[in-house]
């Protein structure tokens, strides 16, 4: 049998000793695409957080198990190293700091951590041209400072661009379509298809069925106020944007999404 | 709330308990010592105030008086003049006060146990080797990537031959000679061109200035001096740190530039290393003079000790640093990290006279720990189309305190001026504080003056997404803090900049989570 590349077994988790998770299951295996939809404010971003090790959120039950390691144990950026991406719903600015700048740090921090030796200039410029090109990302972007001025667009662009990158293991998209326009959708879109592949996992957040025709998920769960209320295949996203969330059926006792 | 900072009543031995085997940096030679017959000779010929003073002692005792004072120019032999202008001084700050208007809290320092002049000691009163030294300063020279020669020099061991002194300051004399340049301590300086001296030093900063000023105009030691002739570009940066090895400046240090007409230098003030010293006072004058078409740039890192992180410990810094842009089309450029210190007060001020002429002042300043920082600057325009450019990155950490304090004043007559003040601050937990107090005034129509001001907290949520990307958090602190100095750094020379932004790194280590 396969080892799962994420395993959230019954995950509970708070910020400011309020409960916002609240026995979340969730299991990806490699390859494959899940997308989380889901009523603001119902825990989306927060999960998002907590794989990714946000230290404002505290687990207070529960387990999460990455690529057959306890990704609790680890801080976030050993979990970045480890192979977890997360595309920010709201990228923030850093001042003084160039794009390439931080990348590269970014690049070979990763490295270091992988054990392999970190990339010089050249073979770092050629690495930006590569993925840049592939989700059509201007490179005079990469000279501006980390996310700032940069228009709502091109920072999510800038996310998807910076996950190929670093070529995770697990992708975690938080509404990385929200702000695009319908080419710039099918651009951020088909840049993740391209990263597809039999080991790379995704988890696409999103509001919209539209980006799921784009990119075509495994499997679609709803989240609803801290919990998983209802999975299925592509065909709940069409059902959900027909209905609306109120008119969501839970599985019932049967199903072990919840 | 800020702490207040501890002082004992012996400073002098605090500090020298905080970095254990005290001992300043050292002379290798000392002309004083060797000619203390003759200047026993002199004294008595000049002496005419109705005091006697033993000059064969090695230091003054502590406190201040008017014998003191003679002493010092006696140890010195300066002309009567100079003795003159101490004295008048000294009188003067007799009748002054302690100034607190800064936003400041300390212990004001006890000036009847300070001693005020103290010979360089010998090399035999310095600790013997690294081993006696405190192996945190160590780790901090590594840190910093100082070479380990330096190491000894800088912690005040006794070794002479640490690095190459003698060849260092003869090629790079020779090549100032060659220019017509003049680059030697202010000490010096009074015997072999007493006409420059007496000419310009206290014309930009008076005796009478303030507190600090004049108590460094009655008692100061040593310090540079530097004069660029008509048309020369200097060569090189000059650097107090090829003198350091030379003689130590001493706490009372007093700095004078001179650029002629269409000269150019770049000064280079300190040391990024943290210095060793045992002076809990530091109060020093620095004076620059631009001429038509001339550009002193003076670039600072300070270092000093920050005291500990109780905030036991820690110089004082009371800095008086004003440049006169007196000719037409002269720019006059201060950058400073500061960095160390327990208080730092410090303006460093540009009197745009000459028509055209620049100032400009771009400061990074650090307070970690109980660490205080009162600085900014003054533009005071006074010519036609005078323009100045005001750059202030504060950053707080841990308890510190920083301060922003600058001065905008357009003149009646200073037709067009322009001033632009950008003032950041950078918060790094919430027990710091950073405040502004700028004070524009504009006395002319068609004078404008804009002032831009922003307040960061280095953010969990900016340190989350370096995370989330592999970078750690010391390294993403670094990362944030350089960005947000970039502007500063930028306008130093490159070698400097490097050596800032360790220094920052070194400075904040452990000051986040
Ligand atoms: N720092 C915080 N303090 C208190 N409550 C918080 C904090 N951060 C998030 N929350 C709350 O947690 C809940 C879940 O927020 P989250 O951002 O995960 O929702 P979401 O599903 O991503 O919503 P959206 O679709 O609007 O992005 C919300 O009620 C939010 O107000
Ligand atoms: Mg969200």
């Amino acid at each position: 049998m396969t080892t799962p590349l994420l395993e959230i077994t019954n995950l509970h988790a708070n910020i400011e000793g309020k409960e916002i998770l609240k026995g979340v299951n969730l299991t990806v295996m490699p390859g494959e695409v899940h997308s989380i939809m889901g009523p603001n404010g119902s825990g989306k971003s927060t999960l998002a957080s907590v794989i990714a090790g946000h230290e404002a959120y505290e687990v207070t039950d529960g387990s999460i198990r990455f690529n057959g390691i306890d990704l609790l144990e680890l801080e976030a950026d050993q979990r970045a190293c480890a192979g977890v991406f997360l595309a920010f719903q709201y990228p923030v600015e850093i001042p003084g700091v160039s794009t390439k700048f931080f990348l590269k740090a970014a690049v070979n921090a990763i490295r270091k951590y992988r054990g392999e030796e970190e990339l010089d200039a050249m073979d770092f410029l050629d690495m930006v041209e590569e993925k840049a090109e592939s989700v059509s990302l201007s490179i005079d972007l990469l000279d501006r400072n980390v996310n700032e001025g940069f228009s709502g667009g091109e920072k999510k662009r800038a996310e998807v661009f910076q996950m190929a990158m670093l070529d995770p293991l697990l992708g975690v998209l938080d509404e990385t379509d929200s702000g695009l326009d319908i080419d710039a959708l099918k651009i951020v879109a088909e840049g993740v298809n391209k990263l597809r592949s039999k080991k790379r996992g995704f988890i696409v957040i999103t509001h919209y069925q539209r980006l799921l025709d784009f990119i075509v998920p495994d499997f679609v769960h709803v989240l609803k106020d801290g919990v998983i209320v209802k999975s299925g295949d592509k065909s709940l996203a069409l059902e959900l944007e027909e209905k609306g969330y109120a008119g969501i059926e839970s599985c019932g006792s049967a199903c072990s999404c919840s | 709330m800020n702490k207040q900072i501890n002082t004992t009543n012996d400073p002098k031995k605090e500090a020298a308990e905080a970095l254990p085997g005290g001992g300043m940096l050292l002379s290798s030679s000392n002309p004083v010592e060797e000619d203390t017959a003759l200047l026993k000779e002199t004294f008595k010929e000049k002496y005419k105030w109705g005091f006697v003073t033993d000059i064969e002692a090695d230091s003054a005792p502590p406190g201040l008086d008017e014998s003191t004072i003679a002493f010092i120019s006696a140890k010195k032999d300066e002309p009567e003049w100079l003795l003159e202008w101490r004295l008048n001084a000294y009188r003067h700050w007799l009748t002054m006060e302690e100034p607190d208007w800064a936003h400041l809290k300390y212990n004001k320092p006890n000036y009847d146990e300070i001693i005020f002049y103290s010979a360089p000691k010998s090399l035999a009163d310095g600790p013997k080797s690294l081993d006696e030294v405190d192996p945190e300063l160590l780790e901090t020279y590594k840190k910093l990537g100082i070479p380990l020669a330096e190491h000894a020099a800088l912690a005040g061991v006794a070794v002479d031959a640490v690095f190459d002194s003698v060849s260092v300051g003869t090629t790079f004399k020779d090549k100032l000679e060659e220019v017509g340049i003049i680059f030697c301590p202010i000490s010096e300086a009074v015997h072999s061109h007493p006409e420059l001296v007496k000419k310009y030093l206290g014309t930009i900063v008076p005796y009478s200035d303030n507190y600090y000023a004049t108590l460094n105009s009655a008692v100061f030691t040593d310090g540079s001096f530097v004069y660029i002739p008509k048309g020369v570009k200097c060569p090189m940066d000059l650097s107090t740190y090829f003198r350091i090895n030379a003689k130590s400046s001493g706490q009372f240090e007093r700095t004078l530039i001179i650029a002629e007409e269409g000269a150019s230098v770049s000064y280079l003030e300190g040391c990024t290393a943290p210095m060793r010293d045992e002076n809990q006072l530091h109060a020093a004058v620095v004076e620059l003079i631009a001429l038509d078409d001339a550009d002193i740039k003076y670039s600072t890192v300070q270092n000093w000790y920050p005291g500990d992180e109780n905030g036991v410990g820690g110089i004082y810094n009371f800095v008086t640093k004003r440049g006169k842009c007196q000719g037409d089309r002269s720019r006059i450029t201060w950058t400073q990290v500061e960095t160390g210190s327990a208080v730092t007060w410090k303006y460093p001020s540009c009197i745009l006279l000459g028509d055209d002429s620049v100032g400009e002042f771009y400061s990074v300043a650090l307070t970690n720990n109980y660490q205080q920082a009162d600085t900014g600057t003054k533009m005071i325009h006074i010519g036609k189309n005078t323009r100045s450019t005001i750059i202030s990155k504060g950053i707080s950490a841990g308890q510190g305190q920083n301060i922003y304090r600058g001065l905008v004043r357009i003149q009646k007559g200073a037709e067009n001026a322009r001033n632009y003040t950008q003032c950041d601050s950078m918060l790094m937990g919430d027990r710091c504080g950073a405040h502004t107090f700028p004070y524009i005034e504009v006395k002319n129509k068609t004078a404008k003056a804009e002032h831009e001001a922003s307040t960061s907290k280095i953010g969990e949520d900016q340190l989350f997404y370096c995370n989330q990307r592999g970078i750690s958090t010391e390294d993403a602190i670094n990362m944030i803090v350089n960005g947000f100095c970039k502007e500063v750094f930028r306008e130093l020379p490159m070698e400097f900049a490097v050596e800032a932004r360790r220094l920052l790194e070194v400075s904040l280590e452990s000051s986040v989570g």
